[in-house]
């Protein structure tokens, strides 16, 4: 069928800011999705409120709307953009949810706007687990026995019908949130509880479990002419009982015969008939019985997910751009496959290699976690890699993670510890698996231990097998044959130097020496069948080569690796801009990445990808094979930064600024002496390696200080220290943790404001790209705090100050590309904190903001262009070039996975926790806070009751606070010192117990909805567990917490600022043309 | 010979209700890794095992997408194994003196010596699989058929039972008479190897049973009825193997993912179109995939609708087969 002529416009809605369960992959489906519709000559408005997307970039659609992702907000953007249809399902649970909320509140049918891709229906009976078991059970598929319910008391009688162990899943949550298995009554009292909670309808499901059953996922497509296809088949590595998001994961399935698969195969067609999803992707979830063969459907979702970008990428087909074509009518067999050119996109790509998914955790970010694994998903990003083998993809797995190098056990772990380790999967399990068969536990006694299919464990012995053959040997001794079958089974150049007590470039020459080099293969969705078009690339051990590296001017971008807190989507971004710039510039781009949730990793991208590891070894690799002109190593965050050093010692072509100035700058001691000679001033620091030097250093200093270990990114394990004591204990912590590097302690600059700048150069001349003020006091990392461009407070002289010592900093740097400085200023002081001369993560916001695409400039510049031929739209203070700022603010606020880690404390720090960022924008500051706000899921109230509980310091400002709350009509709850503020300030303010005064308490008081607002600044160690409690309690019930006066002072602004504009909407397009008119619509919810 | 493109192989061993064939026909297997360990439930026998029960020689660790790639440029190729220190010119020379595929009867060298009757359907696994459509109705009458053994897979008699046929195998080379004297309602040309030209028997038995029994062909068979109705076959570079072949149903318009494994194609241009009409058609490369003709009960496919291994979606063609014959009294 060809495509609908009916339909001109469509809006397409995002998945707003990276969370646990909802990552970079809908940036993919969603750029994905917004190119194909666009390559139909559809018109396409976008809302998404993640600055850091791809997709949020002007050029991808029509109409961007940098929005909250409300229901009100989308109202706003409907009226005004007026689109035909409406397509949710490239934008995750997030767009799904959003676009039920507008069908079913009458929006869609108000302004005539039809949904594609998937109707109400089949998203209700989808999402709802019952509705979806009953479509199962009507096609004779077999399900868990499960029940509904609504209340505890319903929920514990169910427990003696089912037994235990038993499954609870919320309603209506993203990536399992709040889902659990309870092995008995206690634990599953709690879990309903925290269920119930949890689901936006108060509604959770209470399951049989199938623990330890197979895994598996069928990735399937439908048309409207009833056409079906699977792209992919997945195998989870770890069965049932683990969230497929935190399972390791292999494709295609493994251990399936073609009668078990036809099974499934045809159970998943039945089932997106009877659900109704009439086209698009949707991903359907088995388990089964390894004794009995019993298959139970587990569940399905009838959009793009995460599963269905590693689908894409595992394979080569595109889901999302596909879905988004079947969604205007077209079928398979008209669309063709970009890889073959010559076959239809309407067959079923088979494969001729392994692909193996690992989850990445951060439990280190969140002390006091559980980092057990379940049914919820805890992974913060994934790695993929692709072998010849199983072996061989999963070892390169391995190494995708960072740290990359293999993971030793410590030696006198007793046996019951390691069963113990088998038997509760964590994220280390791989790692104790092999130690485990190392050590000679018999492979049926692991899969007592684990489940885990026993071909997968015949692998692993395999792998453990093959270190043997290799330990009996040394690096001089190893033959050409046995040093290939290493490589063979994956095993890295560290792996073997680890073994061979040597070191890796030792491992690298003697290959050299026998000739063992790897080749690339294509990956091209038919298994050879047909000649591939796209140069998309893995490495093995095999004979033939397909590479065909091309004699162009060639660049190569290093990416960024897994997801991480800290570095992330960003990153990403800044990597695909580097290609896109260099590709209109006549360049062949090279990218290397490993995390198949991202747009870099598109083969449309670049215009060739090699899906590999970011080590040193794997990049050398294809150096020597692509031999490219230049290698941009400053995008992908600190991932090819810790290469950069390495691969120019081995005559890589590092382009841009040189590795020793970013040594220079990551180096304290000349660093230091760099700032003194240019007369920059910096917080009083020094570094110290034992603990007794650690607190005469602090004494110098003066306290409070900062202490941290050296080079990392985000902030990892950063404390701000009070006391002698602490700087101590944390010295001594960081030697047990065997780091023979010193540990940073920094003067602590309380009060200060903190201020980002992302800036360019091209050697000779220095441009301010933006200068970014934090709505948090210095102390919050700054990936943690929302802050403001332009800057709103600051004095034209400290602006000025700000420039200046930017413009030396590049200079002296001999920066070219980005460099990004954090200052901070403390009564007329300004500090610099931090220089980094690299992208940085607010490299996608500052674009947005000012809509000059920082990191396709700064790419051009690695490349030998000058600013001064760029054309940019340049104002000048002082002598300092600064690209000019629009008349509108745009604020970028933090968004944090608290809710996903029950226990954990939610107050920030200058340890990183964030997982993504939302922007609001408008021509006042307040709602562009408020905006930024509600986008992250702080929804500020208009009015009702304030609690507020400030320490000391604070207790001297609460009063303005407190005034301008009243005024906007909020009454006041304070804890007593606060009240007695606030009183003398001259307000009314009621005092209320803390938690360890007496009932009811504050908690009481949020848990009964008493509470709208939530304003704690941290009081110290003293309260600390009083604190900690209110701020959870927040959390739990969903209400805005705000932790730092400066915030709470924006965040009035911004309630000001709602009563007096209501719901505001502005496409970026218009917001960046000169002059543009904000499109104002007064209070169009209400 | 048969090289597997997917690089592990034997994970699930083998089992007796798998089998498509008495034994297996192929001279070597060639793959990337041959699992050492046997994991699933049904299994019987670990693959290895099982081949060498069969005296079939495995080659592996080997760049099996190497010779993919080899065999799409070059075509389908012969081929030697030895294990006995023949240098490679010899083995080169043996392998070039080897007969090549085209003009090979090879149907009644493989079909069964004597007729039988065949009378299992399908197993089930753990569950029935999802056939919609697919309710016993038991007021129904038993269909005759009769299945030309041509290489049969033991899947297509399954699925004629699963049908409500009651089946009688014989043997390739059984005359038109013989078969019209079983007094069937229907007759099944079956897949098999080799070049379908040379069977020219098999040819002259369509002709004859043409318009006096609905009849079915799959694969060589339908080939053969290709050949019945006036049209010539050519040979494919390598073939088609594989179970993701899309094939479009001209009648219908839908796509099927098809099982395929055949050397040989026929002509659509060849077939007189006052007789023939094309029903399928092979999306990847254009090639034929189905005809019926307009006025007899006759259809035929180039692909394997039994699958096994392979998607189910052609599954209808034993329903449009059963129908046909109930019109036909």
């Amino acid at each position: 069928m060809p495509k609908r002529k009916d339909i001109k416009k469509i809006l397409i809605i995002g998945s707003g800011p990276i969370i646990i369960g909802q990552a970079c992959e809908f940036d993919y489906s969603g750029a994905q999705a917004c190119k194909a519709l666009r390559a139909e000559g559809y018109e396409v408005v976008l809302v998404n409120s993640n600055p850091a997307t791809i997709m949020t970039d002007p050029e991808m659609a029509d109409r961007t709307y940098i929005e909250p992702l409300t229901k009100e907000y989308v109202e706003g953007i409907i009226a005004l953009e007026k689109p035909d249809a409406i397509l949710p399902t490239v934008g995750g649970q997030t767009a799904l949810n959003l676009a039920v909320e507008l069908a079913e509140s009458g929006i869609l049918e108000k302004y005539k706007v039809e949904m594609i891709g998937a109707s109400l229906r089949a998203i209700k009976v989808a999402e709802d687990r019952l509705w979806f078991k009953d479509a199962c059970r009507r096609l004779g598929l077999d399900v868990p026995a499960s029940a509904l319910v609504n209340n505890a008391q319903d929920a514990l009688r169910l427990c003696d019908q089912l037994g235990f162990p038993l499954v609870i899943r919320p309603s209506f949550t993203l990536g399992g949130t709040g889902g659990s298995i309870a092995y008995n009554k206690e634990e599953f009292a709690e879990a309903i509880v925290q269920a119930l909670d949890l689901s936006p309808v108060h509604e959770a499901l209470v399951e049989e479990s199938v623990l330890g059953w197979k895994e598996y996922e069928l990735e399937v497509m439908r048309d409207f002419r009833d056409n079906f296809v699977v792209i992919c088949t997945i195998e989870n590595f770890d069965p049932m009982g683990v969230h497929t998001g935190d399972s390791i994961t292999v494709a295609p399935a493994q251990t399936l015969t073609d009668k078990e698969y036809q099974r499934m195969r045809d159970a998943a067609g039945a089932i997106i008939r009877e659900v109704g999803v009439e086209t698009g992707g949707s991903n359907i979830q088995f388990a089964i019985d390894p004794v009995s063969g019993r298959m139970i459907v587990i569940e399905m979702n009838p959009r793009v997910s995460r599963s269905s970008a590693l689908a894409s990428k595992a394979t080569g087909f595109p889901i999302a751009k596909i879905a988004a074509r079947l969604a205007v009518g077209m079928t398979l067999d008209e669309i063709s496959n970009d890889i073959t050119k010559k076959t239809p996109a309407c067959f079923e790509p088979t494969i001729d290699y392994v692909v193996a998914k690992i989850p990445k955790w951060q439990f280190e970010k969140f002390p006091g976690a559980d980092s057990a694994l379940g049914t919820q998903m805890k992974s913060v990003g994934e790695v993929m890699a692709i072998g010849r083998t199983f072996k061989e993809a999963l070892q390169k797995g391995i190494r995708s993670l960072e740290p990359s190098s293999p993971w030793r056990a410590p030696a006198e772990t007793p046996d019951s510890l390691l069963r113990e380790k088998l038997a509760t999967p964590r994220p280390d399990r791989i790692h104790w698996l092999l130690v485990a068969l190392e050590r000679g536990l018999q492979a049926s006694e692991v899969f007592e231990l684990t489940k885990i299919d026993p071909w997968f464990i015949g692998q692993l012995e395999e792998i453990v097998a093959m270190n043997r053959r290799v330990a009996s040997v040394t690096v001089e001794t190893a033959s050409k044959d046995l040093l290939r079958e290493a490589k063979r089974h994956g095993m890295s150049d560290e792996q073997l130097a680890q073994i061979w007590k040597t070191a890796a470039s030792a491992v690298r020459l003697q290959r050299a020496r026998w000739g063992v080099a790897p080749v690339f293969k294509r990956v091209d969705t038919c298994a050879a069948e047909f000649e591939s078009y796209t140069p998309y690339l893995y490495s093995t051990y095999e004979d033939e080569d397909e590479s065909d590296p091309q004699a162009r001017a060639k660049v190569m971008i290093l990416g960024s690796g897994p997801n991480r807190i800290g570095q992330g989507i960003e990153f990403d971004y800044c990597c695909c801009h580097a290609s896109f710039a260099l590709r209109e510039d006549g360049f062949e781009t090279i990218m290397v990445n490993c995390n198949p949730e991202t747009v870099s990793t598109d083969y449309d991208t670049s215009d060739r990808l090699y899906f590999e590891p970011l080590t040193l070894e794997d990049v050398l690799a294809i150096v020597e094979k692509e031999k490219p002109q230049g290698v941009i190593v400053q995008y992908g965050g600190q991932t090819p930064l810790n290469l950069a050093m390495e691969l120019k010692r081995n005559g890589v072509p590092i382009v841009g600024t040189a590795p020793e100035s970013i040594d220079l700058a990551e180096d304290r001691r000349r660093f230091g002496r760099l700032l003194e000679e240019l007369g920059i001033p910096q917080p009083r620091n020094g570094t110290a390696l034992v603990p007794e030097e650690a607190a005469r250093v602090a004494a110098e200093i003066g306290l409070p200080v900062l202490v941290r270990p050296s080079y990392v990114l985000g902030g990892r394990a950063m404390v701000i220290a009070y006391d002698v004591n602490t700087v101590q204990e944390y010295v001594a912590q960081a030697a047990l943790m065997g780091t023979a590097k010193p540990v940073l302690i920094d003067q602590f600059l309380e009060e200060a404001t903190e201020v980002d700048v992302d800036a360019l150069s091209d050697g000779t001349d220095v441009v301010i790209g933006g200068i970014m003020e934090h709505i948090e006091e210095a102390g919050i990392h700054s990936g943690d705090s929302s802050c403001v461009l332009p800057p709103v407070s600051l004095a034209p002289a400290i602006l000025d100050t700000i420039r200046s010592y930017t413009q030396r900093l590049a200079k002296a740097l001999k920066v070219v590309g980005l460099m990004n400085v954090q200052y901070a200023i403390q009564r007329e002081t300004v500090y610099v904190l931090e220089v980094n001369p690299r992208a940085s993560r607010t490299v996608p916001y500052v674009s947005k903001a000012t809509g000059v695409p920082l990191a396709k400039v700064a790419a051009r510049l690695m490349m030998g262009k000058m600013l001064a031929e760029m054309k940019l739209p340049l104002v000048t203070h002082n002598g300092v070039s600064e690209i000019a700022v629009h008349d509108f603010y745009s604020v970028k606020s933090p968004v944090f996975p608290f809710n996903k880690f029950r226990g954990v404390d939610t107050i920030l720090g200058p340890e990183m926790r964030s997982t993504g960022e939302v922007m609001g924008t408008s021509k006042s500051f307040g709602l562009a806070f408020a905006k930024a706000q509600l986008a992250a899921g702080q929804k500020l109230p208009r009015n009702g009751t304030v609690f507020l509980s400030v320490n000391d310091r604070d207790k001297r400002q609460v009063g303005s606070l407190g005034k301008e709350l009243v005024a906007l009509g909020f009454r006041l709850l304070a804890t007593r010192g606060t009240a007695a503020a606030l009183q003398g300030a001259g307000l009314e303010a009621e005092a209320v117990f803390k938690v360890n005064e007496g009932r009811p308490n504050i908690v009481d008081l949020i848990k009964t909805g008493k509470i709208d607002l939530v304003i704690n600044t941290p009081l110290g160690r003293e309260s600390f567990y009083d604190e900690k409690s209110i701020r959870r309690a927040a959390i739990r019930y969903n209400i805005p917490c705000i932790t730092t006066l400066s915030a709470a002072h924006a965040a009035t602004r911004g309630i000001g600022a709602m009563h007096e504009q209501g719901i505001e909407v502005a496409a970026l397009q218009d917001l960046h043309r000169a002059g543009a008119r904000v499109h104002e619509e007064k209070d169009a919810g209400e | 010979m048969v090289c597997l493109t997917y690089p592990h192989i034997g994970n699930t061993g083998t089992n007796q209700n798998d089998e498509e064939s008495p034994k297996p026909y192929i001279e070597s297997l060639i793959v990337r890794e041959f699992s050492q360990l046997t994991s699933n439930y049904r299994s019987e026998e670990s693959a290895q095992l099982y081949l060498n029960r069969h005296e079939i020689p495995v080659i592996w660790d080997i760049d099996t997408r190497a010779l993919v790639l080899h065999i799409r440029k070059m075509g389908a190729l012969r081929g030697i194994v030895a294990t006995d220190g023949t240098s490679a010119e010899q083995c080169i020379a043996e392998a070039r003196a080897l007969p090549s595929m085209a003009g090979q009867e090879l149907a009644s060298r493989v079909s069964c010596k004597k007729s039988y009757e065949w009378n299992r359907g399908s197993i089930e696994l753990a569950l029935p699989p999802v056939l919609p459509g697919k309710k016993e109705q038991a007021e129904e009458r038993r269909l005759r058929v009769v299945a030309y053994d041509f290489g049969i897979k033991q899947n297509i008699l399954r699925m004629l039972v699963d049908n409500r046929c009651d089946v009688q195998v014989v043997p390739a080379l059984t005359a038109a008479k013989d078969v019209l004297g079983l007094k069937p309602d229907g007759v099944f040309l079956s897949n098999g190897p080799g070049d379908p030209e040379p069977a020219q028997y098999a040819v002259e038995n369509i002709r004859a049973l043409l318009g006096r029994v609905p009849i079915f062909g799959i694969c060589l068979g339908h080939q053969l009825c290709g050949l019945a109705l006036g049209g010539k076959t050519f040979k494919l570079k390598f073939g088609h193997h594989g179970s993701n072949h899309p094939v479009k149903n001209l009648l219908t318009e839908k796509v099927e993912i098809t099982a395929q494994n055949h050397g040989f194609c026929v002509d659509p241009d060849s077939l007189p179109a006052k007789d023939a009409e094309i029903t399928h058609v092979n999306l990847n490369d254009g090639t034929n995939e189905g005809i019926r003709h307009r006025t007899m009960p006759l259809f035929s496919v180039q692909y394997h609708p039994e699958a096994s291994p392979g998607p189910h979606d052609s599954h209808y063609l034993f329903g449009q087969f059963t129908k046909l014959m109930k019109e036909f009294k």
